[in-house]
């Protein structure tokens, strides 16, 4: 059994029919990634598992029990966490009650340790504790809202365009933490539009257009895909 | 010495729209609505305190209690009926509904004890404090009521920057979105903050019904609006905005009744918040968003 299943899944927005009929899985210890153009439906089904969407139709199980309708604040206790897109950091707030707020739903005890491993991925923002995060380059911000995401020990984090606005260097480097969490067993669910980064470290891939799974296949594979070549990684 | 005497009194009467106001900027800051019926659970807590001493007999300290938890009470229900469902309307409709709120615990509370004016007894017992061979008098009650905003002012910057609830609340009132996602219930949040400022409403209703000592179903819209007005010259959705707004609106107010004219006094508070929203828009302490660097 998957840890996360994903079955005929429909959302709408309004009478816009965004995401129709979208069904994957994610197993124990995967990277998956939805790779996708603009407006494929890859953020819209994040909301939905996250609970922020209702879906339409379709079920999403995760460890084995369905998680549609579960409103978005249950999901950090089922152990499911999302980073979203472009990084919502609390921005009035330090980086330590950013990370502290990650582990609302925990003890203070368990927040300690969970802290320092945070830390221990992510130096710099120890560095950076007791600055307010709206001051962060843009880079610090998403570790911030990754580190933030994982305060609450999650089984699944799901990373919404983690790369979005940030340059090519710290590009590499958030990916290569994002390896490194998984490397730790966190299971990682991953949208992006940076479809070569994401193939290169997703163990498998699905690549959704206009809200339908036109493929699916290993991470190498597809990125020897010809299609997929030619839509997504510039020839 | 006279200048003195208004000083004080204008502090001490700033402290009151500083409590009420604080009531005014949480909502605000988190739920992004002005809630015009604010003014009126001070009215309610002041009944509340009245009821308590005049007809069961109890200690001052006790009515006190009584509208701090019943307008705490009252606070989580209003939310919950009138302005929950209402979470993704439109503000201007939840701006209506505010102020039919406004109406609905006017009209109840004339229902209930009339129109008739009511003497409020005083909260406080021990004597004024005499100085400069009783030149300068400062009444217990303002004393009081200085202590009290202080009091609250100190509690409430200590929940909102240590708690784990406080700072959830600051999180909410940043993003709803991002604090969900936290694990961290925003409906249940929003309605705290609620319960919250109703309780400090109602401590400023017994403190300015113990200044002011005639109760009616009215007393509580006029300090509502410049409470109001205060939080708007601190800066809105700021809580030392709202205190410092408070404070200097009530010393502007004491000042022009005392040089300039009582009947104008109020004009000249609106005056002086156009002058300053002129000037900086945002308020005093309106939020300033850090730059990224």
């Amino acid at each position: 059994m998957s840890m996360l299943e994903v079955n005929d899944l429909h959302v709408y927005y309004g009478s816009i029919h965004a995401v129709k009929g979208v069904s994957f899985t994610v197993d124990k210890g995967e990277i998956v990634t939805l790779i996708g153009a603009n407006g494929a439906g890859k953020s819209t089904t994040l909301n939905t598992i996250a609970g922020i969407l209702p879906a339409r139709r379709g079920s999403v199980e995760f460890q084995g029990e369905g998680i549609l309708g579960v409103p978005a604040h249950k999901m950090v206790r089922k152990g499911i966490a999302l980073c979203p897109e472009g990084r919502r950091v609390f921005t009035q707030m330090t980086v330590e009650e950013n990370l502290q707020m990650g582990g609302y739903t925990r003890t203070d005890a368990e927040n300690a340790d969970t802290v320092e491993d945070v830390y221990g991925h992510f130096p710099r923002l120890r560095e950076r504790a007791y600055q307010v995060a709206g001051t962060l380059s843009g880079g610090e911000q998403q570790m911030l809202a990754m580190g933030r995401a994982l305060m609450g020990r999650p089984d699944l984090i799901m990373l919404d365009e983690p790369s979005m606005g940030l340059a090519p260097i710290l590009v590499d480097e958030i990916f290569s933490i994002i390896k490194s969490l998984n490397d730790n067993g966190t299971t990682v669910l991953l949208v992006e539009q940076n479809a070569s980064m994401a193939l290169s470290i997703a163990d498998r891939a699905y690549v959704l257009e206009t809200g339908r799974i036109v493929k699916e296949g290993s991470g190498s594979d597809l990125l020897r895909d010809d299609d997929v070549r030619r839509a997504y990684l510039g020839g | 010495m006279s200048f003195l005497t208004a000083l004080i009194n204008g502090i001490s009467l700033g402290s009151v729209y500083a409590i009420i106001a604080l009531g005014y900027t949480m909502v605000y800051g988190i739920a992004k609505m002005l809630n015009f019926a604010h003014g009126d659970v001070i009215m309610v807590g002041g009944y509340l305190c009245f009821c308590t001493v005049q007809y069961l007999g109890l200690p001052t300290l006790a009515g006190v209690i009584l509208a701090v938890v019943g307008c705490t009470a009252l606070g989580i229900v209003v939310e919950g009926l009138a302005y929950k469902p209402l979470r993704q309307a439109p503000s201007l409709a939840v701006l209506i509904t505010a102020i039919g709120v406004s109406y609905f615990l006017q009209n109840s509370a004339l229902l209930i004890w009339g129109a008739d004016p009511k003497a409020f007894p005083s909260a406080v017992s021990f004597p004024s404090v005499k100085l400069f061979d009783g030149q300068l008098i400062i009444n217990s009650i303002t004393i009081v009521t200085v202590l009290a905003a202080v009091l609250v002012m100190v509690a409430l910057t200590l929940f909102t920057s240590r708690t784990k609830m406080g700072k959830a609340m600051r999180a909410c009132s940043e993003d709803k979105g991002a604090a969900q996602l936290m694990g961290i219930n925003v409906d249940r949040t929003i309605s705290m903050v609620f319960a919250i400022g109703s309780g400090l409403a109602a401590i400023a209703g017994v403190l300015l019904c113990s200044a002011y000592p005639t109760l009616t179903p009215t007393t509580g819209s006029m300090p509502g609006i410049k409470a109001f007005t205060a939080a708007v010259f601190g800066g809105i959705g700021s809580i030392p905005g709202a205190a410092l707004g408070g404070v200097l609106l009530g010393i502007i107010e004491i000042m022009a009744k005392t040089y300039i004219s009582t009947q104008l006094s109020d004009a000249i508070v609106f005056g002086v918040l156009i002058i300053v929203l002129l000037i900086k828009p945002a308020g005093l302490l309106g939020k300033l968003v850090p730059e990224k660097v």
